[in-house]
């Protein structure tokens, strides 16, 4: 205790970190307008322009003869998006989205169930990592490797002949719409893919949720004489909701606008991604691809404001 | 749900929780055993035998090469970019409250709230209309933009941690707002950091979908893959590098995993 | 001389006046404590003199010098944090030791300087640990350790001892006093606890509504409230409506009266009597708590426990020294 000062106010710093820090102190909206204009200029200008313009052209027309885009405010474009082969490939994305959606939810929720309710110690973290390593793995690895499983030749087609169900799968493929001349290419095919790659989204969001639940909301439901399959619909399921709608903004978003899965694996009939690639590439028509982005940007944000009413955001 | 330690889950509940991991896992499982096949021409099960010489293959392979460094130096740069952004962001939102942070929580959000597809168009017209060359920097441009929301997620939990009375306890102590960044808020935020950073990292390295349309004519080790699988050109390689690329990306989460254990939990919306 | 002054200082949030055309002046080497209930202004003040907040309007000076506009780095000033705010990612040592860090202290001598502060507060040789390795009133006492070691001239204190038990505070409480007084620095202490003010303060200032009701020592704060905020808040004194002191002839006026003034039974010389129904009694151990309703008024009196507890309904008379009835003025 030997460092003793007799002044009160200590004297000012006089080098630069010392000035520096004074004026930030006195005027803190100029050390957060620093801070803020790096990340504002790249993704609010930069990122947030590119978004404007392209949207903006899809207010343009392409000419038909030159292949050139006509730089006049129309709506053709849009009324383009209603005629029925576009109106196929929303159709199509969309049922496939919401299909993948709930398959997704139904698959997660054990899991995410368990790991917030039953698992404890080592458990919950080979979980937590069960879950995380697929979630984070190479995209394009986890599509390369359902190409392996769906192929004609592959594991599938082996472990049914060995089963001596076979008979099941080509029932399957020979339904109409879901089946195709094999899995790696019908929307049979597509959909598990998607479900595969996009499924690990929604346990974390789900799991979050309902770690916030007490355990014993769930006892004092069975204890007020609740069947498990009532504190399931009365109980469990409304306090998971917001984990699900959170996991599912992943799921519909990124279903929406893939379209690298559905080129693998799947029919040659187009989904938006596809569409949207074809368009702005091949075809040269960049009003119209545009147009096409406008329907996941549209159908997310009505998603996102539905989402944020029902306080999904804070599962996030 | 912490309560019930005793509870024994019901066996259905046992099944299907297994059963959904089982089905997360074992697809890629069995890219390690396509990796050892001796089989060349399709997707053969169960594989008619087993052989090291495609490891060899590969590693004498310059494109898997080239595709490989182009991916470790796009991923470097634009984590770097993004830890930059994102802690500012970070910073901003949780030490000060101000008019529009909800705005800007949403900003970095939304090139991954968005399909990729669309920020990748949207570059991609940006760039042709500012007659901006297809380059590194492209690629580069285009990955920082989806990998600030990595780094700020989980800054921002940490921030918010450290905010508040550590802060005026600094200052009280008699550091000036620079070493109180020096000497308490970034040793504090550091292993949050290094866990974003790691995620943007494993992030970058695999994307593909943005990359498509801000390449030229360069490889990035997801397009090389992406070549390959609409057009295969010699299967085992492909199955080679796709097992590489698997445990490469392991070792990011796994670390960001062990940074982050004590507190916050890693980020999970990450792409 | 004055260690820290208040002139018309004022604090506003939007709308809210957290603090309200605040006069003050702490003497040097005081033991000084603000109290009040939450929201009241006391904490805003204590943010004041560190430095964390600045005066809307008003003059702030600590020793002479004029402190707004001054940040809390540059303040002679420390604080102990209501959550004490140790760094976690530092060691106890090296948590005393920051202060003289940042002040540029060669090493060796700011170590040996955060030992013998810790030595100070009865933690020697807790310095390798960390802070959450240790118990509440450890922290309390490292978080102590750290803003003494800086020797500041005025220590501030925000409800130090809020988050311990009983036992701990009250033996808390007499370790600070001491210190205090072997160390001669101004402490100022925020606290909503007024039996802690009372016990331990040299002045108090009693906070309401970001004003400064009433300032003295604890004996005068106590008996001679002048408020009713004040006589409410501060102890449990009887606040007598105006028409009840007028009927026992004083001047017309809210009064306060304590409960251990009155005393059961016909009156003697200087003493005033009031008779009423019994309402409720309460046992207390030493005494019984007593309230009768007299003449529109309920007044609660302690009656030993060697007398008999009247019953409820039951008529009784108390009496009280005339001197014991302390008029309150301007009271609302």
């Amino acid at each position: 205790m030997t460092i003793a000062a007799d002044t009160s106010i200590l004297a000012r710093r006089e080098n630069t970190s010392g000035r520096l820090s004074d004026f930030f102190w006195r005027n803190p909206k100029i050390l957060l307008l620093l801070m803020l204009t790096p990340p504002l200029l790249w993704l609010g200008v930069i990122y947030l322009g590119s978004l404007f313009a392209l949207l903006l052209q899809s207010f343009f027309s392409i000419d038909d003869f030159s292949g050139l885009i006509n730089y006049e405010f129309t709506l053709a474009t849009y009324r383009q998006l209603l005629i029925p082969s576009n109106f196929d490939i929303i159709l199509r994305t969309v049922v496939m989205a919401v299909l993948v959606t709930l398959a997704s939810a139904v698959i997660a929720f054990p899991i995410a169930y368990y790991a917030a309710r039953y698992a404890r110690g080592k458990w919950k973290v080979i979980f937590y990592l069960g879950v995380m390593l697929p979630l984070w793995s190479s995209y394009l690895v986890k599509v390369y490797a359902w190409k392996l499983i769906l192929a004609k030749e592959g594991i599938v087609t082996w472990a049914l002949a060995k089963l001596n169900l076979l008979w099941v799968l080509d029932a399957w493929l020979s339904l109409p719409v879901v089946g195709g001349t094999s899995l790696s290419i019908s929307y049979t095919g597509t959909f598990i893919v998607f479900i595969y790659v996009w499924m690990p989204f929604m346990i974390l969001p789900i799991q979050a949720a309902l770690e916030r639940v007490p355990g014993n909301l769930i006892e004092a439901s069975a204890d007020l004489g609740g069947h498990p399959a009532q504190t399931f619909r009365y109980v469990l399921f409304p306090l998971a909701l917001p984990g699900i709608i959170a996991g599912s903004i992943f799921t519909f978003s990124l279903t929406l606008g893939d379209y690298i899965i559905p080129q693998i694996i799947g029919s040659s009939r187009l989904f938006i991604g596809q569409a949207v690639y074809a368009q702005q590439g091949t075809a040269g028509n960049i009003p119209l691809a545009a147009a096409f982005t406008v329907v996941p940007i549209v159908i997310m944000g009505l998603y996102l404001w539905m989402a944020k009413r029902q306080g999904a955001f804070d599962a996030l | 749900m912490r309560s019930d330690r005793n509870n024994a889950a019901p066996l259905g509940l046992k099944i299907a929780a297994g059963a959904g991991l089982a089905f997360l896992h074992l697809p890629i499982l069995l890219i390690f055993l396509y990796a050892f096949t001796t089989e060349e021409k399709s997707y053969q099960f169960p594989p008619p035998g087993y052989t090291l010489q495609w490891f060899a293959v590969t590693w004498n392979r310059p494109d898997v090469w080239a595709a490989m460094g182009l991916s470790v130096r796009v991923a470097a740069i634009s984590t770097a970019i993004a830890l930059v952004l994102g802690t500012l962001c970070a910073a901003a939102v949780s030490q000060t409250k101000f008019f529009g942070r909800e705005t800007i929580s949403l900003l970095v959000i939304l090139p991954i709230a968005l399909p990729g597809i669309i920020t990748g168009i949207a570059l991609r017209s940006a760039f042709s209309f500012a007659e901006i060359p297809f380059s590194f920097w492209t690629i580069v441009l285009g990955h920082a933009t989806f990998c600030v929301v990595v780094v700020y997620n989980n800054a921002v939990a940490r921030f918010r941690r450290v905010s508040g009375s550590l802060i005026e306890a600094s200052m009280d102590l008699g550091a000036d707002g620079f070493q109180t960044f020096r000497y308490i808020i970034l040793p504090n935020i550091g292993t949050a950091l290094l866990a974003g950073g790691m995620l943007a990292f494993a992030l970058s390295f695999d994307e593909v979908i943005v990359t498509t349309f801000t390449a030229g004519q360069q490889s990035t080790l997801p397009i090389w893959m992406l070549e390959e699988l609409v057009r295969p050109r010699q299967r085992p390689v492909t199955n080679v590098v796709a097992m590489v690329v698997v445990l490469l990306t392991f070792l990011p989460i796994l670390g960001a995993y062990y940074l982050t254990r004590d507190g916050d939990q890693v980020a999970g919306g990450g792409k | 001389m004055t260690a820290v002054l208040f002139q018309q200082v004022s604090r506003h949030f939007g709308a809210v006046r957290a603090v309200d055309s605040v006069d003050l002046a702490i003497a040097e080497g005081e033991f000084f404590a603000m109290l009040g209930p939450s929201g009241s202004g006391k904490t805003t003040c204590l943010r004041l003199m560190a430095g964390f907040e600045q005066p809307t309007s008003g003059h702030i000076e600590i020793f002479g010098e004029t402190a707004e506009g001054v940040p809390p780095y540059r303040r002679n000033v420390n604080t102990v944090f209501q959550d004490y705010a140790l760094f976690p990612h530092l060691s106890i040592l090296e948590n005393v030791a920051y202060g003289l860090m940042v002040k540029g202290v060669a090493k060796a001598e700011r170590l040996k300087a955060a030992e013998e502060a810790l030595a100070m507060v009865k933690l020697p040789g807790y310095g390798t640990r960390r802070p959450g390795q240790l118990s509440g009133g450890q922290r309390q006492r490292v978080a102590l350790a750290r803003a003494l070691v800086n020797r500041p001239r005025v220590l501030l204190l925000d409800e130090p001892l809020g988050a311990l038990d009983l036992k701990l505070r009250e033996q808390m409480q007499e370790e600070l006093k001491s210190l205090q007084k072997s160390l001669g620095i101004t402490f100022v202490f925020v606290t909503h606890d007024q039996g802690e003010a009372l016990s331990m303060a040299d002045r108090i200032a009693v906070f309401n509504d970001g004003k400064i009701q009433q300032l003295g020592t604890p004996e005068e704060v106590y008996k001679r409230p002048k408020t009713r905020f004040v006589a409410d808040f501060v102890g449990s004194s009887n606040v007598l409506p105006p028409d009840f002191v007028a009927g026992l002839g004083f001047s017309k006026g809210y009064a306060s009266l304590r409960p251990e003034a009155i005393t059961l039974g016909e009156s003697g010389p200087g003493r005033k009597h009031f008779t009423g129904r019994v309402v409720a009694a309460s046992f207390l151990g030493a005494a019984n708590r007593v309230t009768v309703e007299a003449a529109g008024a309920r007044v609660a009196a302690m009656v030993p426990a060697s007398l008999a507890v009247p019953a409820e309904g039951e008529t009784v008379t108390f009496s009280f020294l005339a001197d014991d009835l302390h008029q309150m003025d301007g009271a609302q």
